[in-house]
């Protein structure tokens, strides 16, 4: 129950891209059509599906006072973090060329720019800051890439059909994106009742 | 002998019209944020307030200067098969040392930027900026390069911060020595007057605390920016 209560939250509630801006970078320079939308999509949720439990792995047992070497090492984290989720990274890119070389080049660079989407290791660092276990961590790794792929969906669709509409031309492209993306956050801000002060982080 | 020496150490920090044209480009015709979309996922949400952005804009300066520097100074040696991890040590280690030091300097604003300061490290200007300029450039000129980067990067995320907190919270700079209520009822304008005569109506507009108007706010300057510098508008 809590793993599910977890994954709908990070999907849906303090969903990574409209709650946090996690990611932004990637979502919105690949919406412009759902096709590759939705396989940076599944690659995202892969890739957060994999590296959270790993990650906490790490922090629990390595980095930790209690872990395994029993030193504080938890300045490392950041170092160690980014090096499994860059590793992790190569690993999808390797098997998405294998099975599926059209999705690949279809990507193109964006599949290794997967590394530096703040929404994967922002995942990692949300998840030792609120001090999931193992069970909530896979959830929220799992929830937050659905999020992700929900809202990555949804503007790429959005996007394809307001390029046939009359937008000033200085808000054509980029302004639209910003301001739909706006409008979405406020749309998925009624699915817990508005409640601002969970969604800023200074609340 | 002594005579070329000498010149050469003067051609090393040398700031002429390229240098300048370094630092200025980042701010309008080239903005990390506006035109090359770089960099948005750390910087939204922690503009709800001016002082965090401040600081957040003053923390990316820094690792986006130095480690432009580190890696324009390695260029040399970094293996081409191993350069973005080489990149995302030096800045992990960069990004570190501002986390310790902000830590240690100011607790309350450490605690609200949370995991926005280790998300510099996955912030795409930085990267961006290595992979186009610093690998193929002298240090020097690098470490221009990473500054604009920065300061255009932090122009924007200033920007957002005073439009969200003067109408959303009606005051500017919450939470620093210097904190000023401007407008709304209890607005202390300059002068320690309760009652503001001038904007004692305003009643605080709640939707620019909500991360959804950050979007909104950079939407409008793009379109603001594109009006006036038209060789920017999008074609496509």
């Amino acid at each position: 129950m809590e793993f599910l209560n977890t994954f709908l939250k990070a999907a849906f509630i303090e969903n990574l891209v409209l709650a946090y801006f996690l990611g932004m970078c990637s979502y919105l320079a690949v919406s412009k059509s759902v096709q590759t939308a939705f396989g940076l999509g599944l690659a995202v949720i892969f890739v957060l599906g994999i590296t959270m439990p790993i990650n906490w792995l790490i922090s629990e047992y390595l980095l930790s006072e209690s872990g395994l070497l029993g030193v504080d090492l938890t300045f490392l984290r950041f170092i160690l973090f980014i090096a499994v989720i860059a590793s992790m990274v190569q690993l999808v890119e390797m098997v998405v060329e294998k099975y599926s070389p059209s999705l690949y080049s279809a990507l193109g660079i964006f599949l290794p720019l997967i590394t530096v989407n703040c929404a994967i290791l922002g995942g990692s660092l949300f998840m030792v800051s609120r001090e999931y276990n193992l069970s909530n961590a896979v959830a929220f790794g799992l929830g937050g890439g659905f999020g992700w792929f929900l809202a990555i969906i949804a503007i790429a669709a959005i996007r394809e059909k307001i390029r046939y509409s009359n937008v000033p031309p200085a808000l054509r492209g980029l302004g639209m994106a910003f301001i739909l993306t706006g409008l979405m956050g406020i749309a998925f801000m009624s699915l817990m009742g508005i409640d601002p002060a969970a969604f800023t982080t200074n609340g | 002998m002594a005579e070329t020496a000498v010149k050469e150490k003067e051609s090393v920090f040398q700031f002429g019209k390229k240098e300048r044209k370094l630092l200025t480009d980042p701010l309008n015709d080239n903005n990390p944020i506006t035109v090359q979309v770089l960099g948005i996922c750390s910087a939204l949400a922690v503009t709800s307030l001016v002082y965090p952005s401040l600081v957040m804009a003053i923390a990316v300066i820094f690792v986006t200067a130095f480690s432009s520097l580190f890696t324009s100074l390695l260029r040399n040696y970094i293996p081409k098969s191993v350069r973005m991890i080489v990149q995302l040590v030096i800045i992990a280690s960069l990004v570190t040392v501002v986390e310790l030091t902000l830590k240690y300097l100011n607790y309350p604003v450490y605690k609200q930027l949370s995991v926005y300061i280790g998300l510099i490290i996955t912030n795409c200007i930085v990267m961006g900026r290595l992979e186009a300029f610093s690998m193929a450039n002298k240090p020097w000129r690098s470490f221009l390069d990473g500054v604009g980067n920065g300061l255009g990067y932090g122009v924007i995320l200033v920007a957002v911060g005073v439009v969200r907190e003067l109408f959303g919270k009606g005051s500017l700079f919450a939470g620093s020595p210097i904190e000023l209520k401007i407008i709304g009822p209890t607005a202390d304008y300059l002068v320690n007057t309760t009652d503001s005569m001038l904007f004692g109506w305003y009643a605080n507009n709640n939707l620019m605390v909500l991360p959804a108007s950050a979007m909104f706010i950079i939407g409008i300057m793009i379109w603001i920016q594109r009006s006036y510098n038209t060789k920017l508008v999008d074609v496509s």
